[in-house]
């Protein structure tokens, strides 16, 4: 049995405002029953001030969904709709003193319901953007979906990566073993083998780093050195027809564009960790580099203006 | 023999899930404790603490013989758990047939095979997957062809004995004498039948079966790999010459003791368990199933263990089914996702094609000799308003009865 909380036994032992209400103004369905758990929240919406007058629940669910749903409904009794669009999974966690990481993804399902009934009430269309895939790391309740899209946009290529990315993996380790899977069939897409020994060799390089020069570098400094070795590097590429650009530094992390013959080929990666090896040299620090497409840094950072 | 009368716990629960679990009999214990203290020596040891040690577990080695109705004592691998036994017997058959790469087993095996043999799938191995129908029945002529389609590269047939979450028994003698006309080792998963279903191995063209202590009233951490003289094995653990080289390590003396009184005992108990048992367990799903509409039996109730009975209740899920019945000091079990921590049903309800508006909501209970009429009595009363208090809080009931067309009238705005 899973280790619940007191309030969660008790909310779903004594679950308040669950009925059916007589013609709500507002209705929010989310779920279905093939994924084990569905909860429509109907609301009584005051039609001047927007204030929620009242609320209730039906759930098909587990304990924890029953008992999410009861407490969603106490919460956001009381708040005109705005305040309660501010209501997170996490509040509604909070108010249960936790939920089992298993379990969270009840408290996403009561948010949700949320925006639904007041996108129901002001003739919005809601979307639901939360796609859900197996539970991968128990520690962190990250799902599958999730460490596949975030590899995806910021080509991340080792499980370390991956962790620091999402935190999966970040606790027990127990799904290393699941999030190399994922990594080897993501990387695969896009043609690429999924190199178990490169975080091995990524903290080989991070004990070296005392020994570097050059410690506590400004920001300023640290870019002008990264645009020095870029520039060193370009006109060994632009001799085999490629090319290499700086896009962004976020931290410890360099996104570079590789174009032409270089980009995608077999030597991207050995061009890559043979930059990474000189920038790691000239700032003295651990530096990842990354190579993104042009155009997708911006999504994975907020993009840094380099002064030319 | 006299029927047990103990209640399960001691405390005024009823414990209903023998198939998770079971009590350690107060006789086994008894019989275990000596081997923490007094007999504590290494039965490998030549002198006196060793050898009247290794003599009980050539006792209880004889005990289990006896249950399994096995030709030989010798037969019987001591392991530390079912799992262990699983997976020493597939594996062991790959190793032994290094040109046999393809598998039979069925969908709605125990994870300890399931999950297995999915890795070697990933390993490189092909796995054939036998299907069920809706009554969790095999088709004994799919078989039939894969054996005299693949059989020269079958290198293991794995079938379970008896399915863990609604009891139904595969027909595993039948299926390993088939096995054995083709030339292909036959293995079982007898975790949930031994003990409740007569065995004469003796007889029988199986090869290899496995066991589990805890589930047959001796305590967990100790299994057993029948292993037919002559069949050809590579050990899983190498080491120590224990257990005849066939399972190194030093043996989990007062477990094993305690596995072979507890087979002694499954032996006299027996009748008691396939017909006072099974009245009860059969007054527990007509009591059930006449006092709450829109619930059902899933697997094949005409052939089952007579211990064992899954209802699946539609609109509501299963643990929040449970934790209504814990409240109220009952102990059961479900296949619903959540108490997995898992997003999809039960594989078996999956498998038998239960529809997700009722797969969500089985509950399987498990009886054993220790329960009483009266505990039954007192779950048939209790199960009705639970799953009456649920369906009021489910969208897809109404008044009485499930709403007309779920899809239309619960419908989230996305799909």
């Amino acid at each position: 049995m899973w280790d619940y909380s007191e309030t969660v036994k008790e909310h779903f032992f004594n679950p308040r405002n669950a009925r059916v209400m007589e013609e709500p103004d507002a209705i929010g369905d989310v779920g279905s029953i093939q994924c084990g758990d569905a909860l429509r929240l109907t609301l009584k919406v005051d039609a001047d001030t927007e204030v929620i007058q009242d609320a209730a629940f039906q759930t098909f669910g587990c304990g924890s969904a029953i008992a999410s749903s009861s407490v969603l409904t106490e919460i956001i009794k009381g708040k005109t709709l705005d305040e309660a669009l501010l209501v997170t999974n996490q509040d509604i966690a909070n108010q249960l003193d936790g939920l089992p990481p298993e379990k969270m993804h009840c408290s996403v399902m009561g948010r949700e319901a949320l925006q639904a009934a007041v996108a129901n009430y002001r003739g919005e269309v809601w979307r639901d953007d939360h796609e859900e895939g197996a539970l991968i790391c128990k520690c962190f309740a990250v799902d599958a979906v999730m460490i596949e899209d975030t590899i995806r946009a910021n080509s991340l290529r080792t499980v370390e990566d991956v962790t620091n990315y999402t935190k999966a993996g970040g606790g027990c380790s127990a799904c290393h073993e699941g999030i190399e899977e994922i990594l080897t069939r993501v990387l695969a897409e896009t043609g690429e083998a999924f190199n178990a020994r490169a975080s091995r060799q990524k903290l080989h390089a991070e004990k070296e780093k005392p020994k570097m020069p050059g410690k506590g570098l400004s920001n300023i400094e640290r870019i002008k050195r990264i645009e020095l070795v870029i520039e060193a590097v370009r006109p060994q590429l632009q001799r085999d027809r490629g090319d290499v650009t700086l896009v962004d530094v976020d931290g410890d992390t360099v996104f570079v564009n590789l174009v032409g013959a270089c980009s995608g080929c077999q030597m991207a990666s050995l061009t890559v960790s043979g930059i990474q090896q000189q920038m790691m040299e000239a700032l003295g620090e651990f530096i990842r580099v990354v190579p993104v497409p042009a155009g997708k840094a911006a999504s994975a950072t907020v993009s840094l203006e380099v002064p030319a | 023999m006299t029927p047990p009368t103990m209640n399960t716990s001691g405390l005024n629960d009823v414990y209903l899930d023998n198939n998770a679990t079971t009590m350690v009999d107060p006789a086994v214990v008894e019989e275990m404790l000596p081997f923490f203290t007094v007999q504590f020596g290494n039965p490998s040891s030549i002198h006196s603490f060793g050898n009247t040690v290794g003599r009980s577990l050539k006792k209880a080695r004889q005990q289990v013989q006896a249950l399994l109705g096995a030709e030989h004592d010798s037969e019987i691998v001591f392991t530390a758990c079912g799992t262990e036994a699983d997976s020493t017997a597939i594996l062991s058959a790959l190793k032994a047939q290094p040109e046999r790469k393809e598998i039979i087993t069925t969908v709605v095996e125990h994870p300890a095979v399931l999950s297995l043999c999915e890795y070697l799938e990933k390993d490189g191995y092909t796995v054939h997957w036998l299907k069920v129908d809706d009554k969790g029945r095999l088709d004994m002529d799919v078989y039939a062809d894969l054996l005299e389609e693949r059989g020269e590269h079958i290198a293991i047939v794995s079938v379970m004995w008896a399915n863990n979450e609604t009891g139904t028994i595969f027909p595993v003698e039948q299926m390993a004498t088939m096995a054995a006309e083709a030339d292909v080792m036959f293995h079982t998963d007898a975790v949930q039948a031994v003990g409740k279903v007569p065995m004469m191995l003796a007889d029988s063209d199986i090869d290899m079966l496995s066991l589990s202590g805890h589930k047959l009233h001796a305590p967990k951490g100790v299994g057993v790999l029948y292993l037919r003289r002559g069949t050809r094995f590579r050990p899983l653990l190498r080491g120590g010459h224990q257990e005849r080289g066939r399972r190194a390590g030093t043996e989990n003396v007062a477990s094993i003791v305690g596995l072979g009184r507890a087979c002694e005992l499954a032996m006299e108990k027996m009748e008691y368990e396939n017909t006072v048992v099974k009245a009860m367990r059969d007054k527990l799903q007509e009591g059930i199933l006449s006092a709450v509409p829109y619930c059902f039996p899933t697997g094949d109730v005409e052939n089952r263990l007579p211990n064992t009975c899954n209802i699946a209740f539609e609109y509501i899920e299963g643990e929040a089914i449970l934790m209504l019945l814990n409240k109220v000091g009952i102990a059961a079990s479900s296949g619903s996702a959540c108490t997995s921590g898992s997003l999809e049903p039960s594989h078996v309800m999956m498998a038998m094609g239960i529809p997700y508006t009722a797969a969500h909501g089985t509950i399987r209970f498990s009886l054993s000799c220790y329960n009483s009429m009266d505990e039954i009595e007192r779950v048939i009363e209790a199960v009705p308003p639970i799953v009456a208090k649920l369906r009021k809080l489910s969208p897809y009931w109404s008044e009485d009865g499930p709403i007309e067309d779920p899809e239309k009238l619960f419908a989230p705005t996305y799909a």
